[in-house]
């Protein structure tokens, strides 16, 4: 009797949220207000942390509440440190959550709101989690080892590299995709512009103010930089206005790209304190504010949502980003569902922190759900707004027009009914010259958070306001990613390069640092230049392999953790990270055949490469190529990612080999064969 | 009148518990770790060693967290 009473608030909880995925998912015809689906998914977090991380926490896992944690073994006060588990929460959390929750749901919001929320909702349960609770606890296990360390030991050396390869590559893709939000964000708008462009200069003094006025003082600092950032925004709105002060910050995407390009050179040069460290603080706090005062946002105003459940894009062929839902929606919407760059966190800082092992579930699983809740957020923002302002702001000008009338009039031919007076007044409201063609989320995202947000502070005045404070604050933790990132990737080519040319490996050379900095920005530079001059938008080329490659990470660290259950005997558990990983296998290697080999242009590259080279053969030029040379650019581009596309199938595939080789192998020891760090016990005083 | 008094001096703890627990969360956000656990860690196991100054211990982390390889999240 008792047991059952235990059980009754839960399914109380359980039938809320069934009420409320239902409203969603079958309401007919009328307005359905966006809080069911934020009822739907904390209902669903709700219940998942409850049972199934339990579940996964005790009998899959057999997390020991006795058992010392590296943070006790090796306490330093510096990197292992026992800590609060609320307290190591917000870290994790701050070190997943980035700009990717944010736009592969704006993206997938062509298809309808329904197939990405269900997606994210599965996805975080069976397989996001899942994946960041398993490395956490492998890691935590290992004394706090790295994904390629935990690899190498558990599958062999040739995985470890393969997988490290694989991160390098995934890192460029990242930082070239989150580099062209930016450019997307900041084409032709000089508000946009001159407030980015000023968070260096508050930056820079911050990083003064750090070091040699108040050293350390980080909460002090941060609020003065914020209050620069505010002032930022307003004089963006001044320059916006000033006609000639607005022709100064008014860039096309070429222009941007190289600004960028340079900008991550020298960034990344830079001693860390002065630039980096700084706005880093900035960025994280800016973060952490917004997400909390987007969800107040939702909560008060509980706008409608406008876009409907499903487009007729679910069946394929949106103007956003092509091809089908299957695969194409999983690996649009990669992180809010499943990340594999979180493996590399949860096996990173926090399993140095853990104070006691069974926070691993409340930091791994929890965490990710939180992020999850980001994502749906996110999708939220992109269906409270007019399906016809979405489309607009989404679809390359290749497919629908250039001006408001010929954007209204091909929307309308889609059934999304819309005035060209309705685009004009609407980027008017947001303080921009125009919206159209703005493909990459962010922008998508800032109309919607602007939509929110001024019905609660501010008021239509203040709707521009919001826009340029949410592109800020995108823009501001993506060009601390992509300095950090390529920062990071210097490092790993050091490391590469180094094996053949040792002189290249002193990370305190500075010859060998431009050099390998150079490299760096010019591989993530390559992809970006080729995205923002792409006819459809670079969203479209570049956002499915960064998808694909991230998911694949997803891919390799739950075949790690299906590895290591065998090794513990634990094989009647496996399939909680076999499921997940089969399905992630399923879509990526799917997805990557289609964008390799689909004879829809659209959709594969070689098609696309084949398309361009026919049209060269007999003399004619396809848009946007102007001249030959053009034309074979295009050419060689598609090919090109074609290869890195191949490169990564073969990355994933060689892990799975070797993964079931090792799964093989430990089945048949008779005993558990893991290489966990012997058990010890907690020490004394010690609280669990 | 007393139990009053007790409720509300506990509450006040809470409070300031969760605070300083939420100052930690958002110092450790950007890489830096408390410093009173240095502090304490250091005179517990190391009290023959000099503890850094909070100046120093904050340079020292931040050349540790940026000097690592570990990108930043998408």
């Amino acid at each position: 009797m008792l047991n059952i009473r235990r059980h009754l608030p839960w399914l109380a909880v359980a039938v809320l949220g069934a009420f409320a995925l239902a409203t969603v998912a079958l309401g007919r015809g009328e307005a359905v207000s966006a809080l069911w689906i934020v009822v739907a998914g904390v209902s669903v977090y709700l219940i998942a942390y409850r049972y199934y991380s339990l579940f996964l926490a005790y009998r899959v896992l057999g997390l020991d509440e006795k058992r010392q944690t590296p943070a006790w073994r090796h306490n330093d006060g510096l990197d292992y440190v026992p800590t609060n588990r609320y307290v190591l929460y917000g870290h994790h959390f701050a070190a997943i959550a980035g700009a990717g929750p944010l736009v592969g749901p704006v993206l997938a919001a062509q298809m309808g709101y329904l197939p990405g929320l269900l997606w994210i909702l599965a996805g975080v349960v069976f397989a996001g989690a899942v994946q960041d609770f398993v490395v956490l606890f492998i890691s935590t296990r290992r004394d706090g080892r790295s994904l390629g360390d935990l690899i190498k030991q558990e599958m062999g050396p040739v995985p470890g590299v393969i997988a490290l390869f694989g991160a390098f590559m995934i890192m460029i893709i990242i930082l070239a995709v989150l580099a062209l939000i930016v450019v997307k964000a900041l084409a032709n708008s000089p508000w946009g512009t001159f407030t980015v462009a000023a968070t260096i200069p508050v930056a820079l003094f911050m990083g003064v103010y750090l070091r040699w006025i108040r050293p350390g003082r980080i909460g002090e600092v941060s609020l003065i930089g914020f209050v620069l950032l505010m002032l930022a925004i307003f004089g963006g709105q001044w320059v916006h206005e000033s006609p000639a002060l607005a022709p100064l910050f008014t860039f096309d995407g070429k222009a941007l790209t190289w600004m960028l390009i340079g900008y991550g050179f020298v960034a990344s040069v830079l001693p860390v304190w002065l630039l980096l460290a700084p706005r880093d603080y900035l960025s994280t706090f800016l973060k952490i504010g917004t997400i909390v005062a987007l969800a107040i946002g939702i909560l008060i105003v509980a706008p409608d949502l406008q876009m409907p459940r499903f487009t007729q894009f679910a069946q394929g062929n949106g103007p956003v980003w092509a091809g089908s839902l299957f695969p194409f929606l999983f690996i649009t919407i990669a992180c809010g569902a499943v990340s594999g760059f979180h493996a590399l966190i949860a096996s990173g800082t926090t399993p140095k922190m853990l104070e006691n092992e069974t926070h691993a579930r409340f930091i791994g699983y929890g965490g990710m759900l939180a992020e999850s809740f980001v994502a749906v957020m996110a999708l939220v923002a992109a269906s409270v707004i007019q399906p016809g302002v979405y489309f607009a702001m989404n679809s390359p000008a290749a497919l629908v027009g250039s001006t408001p009338e010929a954007v209204a009039a091909t929307l309308s031919t889609w059934g999304f009914v819309i005035t060209p007076d309705v685009l004009i007044q609407t980027a008017k409201d947001v303080g921009e010259n125009t919206i159209l063609a703005r493909a990459g989320g962010a922008p998508t995202l800032a109309v919607g958070m602007a939509h929110i947000l001024h019905q609660v502070i501010g008021g239509k005045a203040m709707m521009a306001f919001w826009y340029h404070f949410a592109i800020l604050f995108e823009a501001l933790f993506i060009l601390t990613a992509v300095d950090a990132g390529t920062r990071a990737g210097r490092f790993m080519l050091q490391d590469l390069l180094g094996t053949f040319v040792p002189a290249l490996k002193r990370t305190e050379s500075l010859p060998a640092n431009l050099i390998a900095t150079g490299l760096c920005v010019a591989a993530w530079g390559y992809f970006l230049y080729q995205g923002v001059v792409d006819p459809l938008g670079g969203i479209n080329t570049l956002w499915p392999l960064f998808g694909i490659s991230n998911q694949m990470l997803a891919a390799v660290a739950l075949l790690l953790g299906t590895v290591v259950l065998f090794k513990m005997k634990k094989d009647r558990y496996a399939w909680t990270t076999i499921v997940p990983a089969a399905w992630l296998l399923a879509c990526t290697l799917t997805a990557g055949w289609l964008k390799i080999f689909s004879a829809d242009a659209k959709v594969g590259f070689l098609a696309h490469a084949a398309k361009f080279s026919d049209a060269l053969a007999q003399g004619q030029l396809l848009a946007p190529a102007k001249t030959p040379e053009a034309m074979a650019r295009i050419i060689f581009n598609d090919r090109l990612d074609a290869v890195l596309c191949g490169l990564f199938m073969f990355v994933v595939l060689s892990v799975l080999v070797y993964s079931v080789k090792a799964s093989l192998a430990a089945r048949a020891a008779g005993r558990p064969t893991t290489s966990e760090v012997p058990f010890q016990p907690l020490p004394l005083g010690a609280k669990a | 009148m007393t139990t009053a008094a007790a409720k509300v001096e506990r509450l006040g703890q809470d409070l300031g518990r969760a605070g300083r627990y939420l100052a930690q969360s958002l110092r450790l956000m950007v890489g830096l770790p408390d410093y009173d656990a240095y502090l304490s860690h250091m005179e517990a196991t190391h009290p023959d060693q000099p503890a850094m100054s909070y100046e120093q211990f904050f340079r020292e982390r931040l050349e540790a967290r940026y000097g690592s390889r570990v990108g930043r999240c998408c």
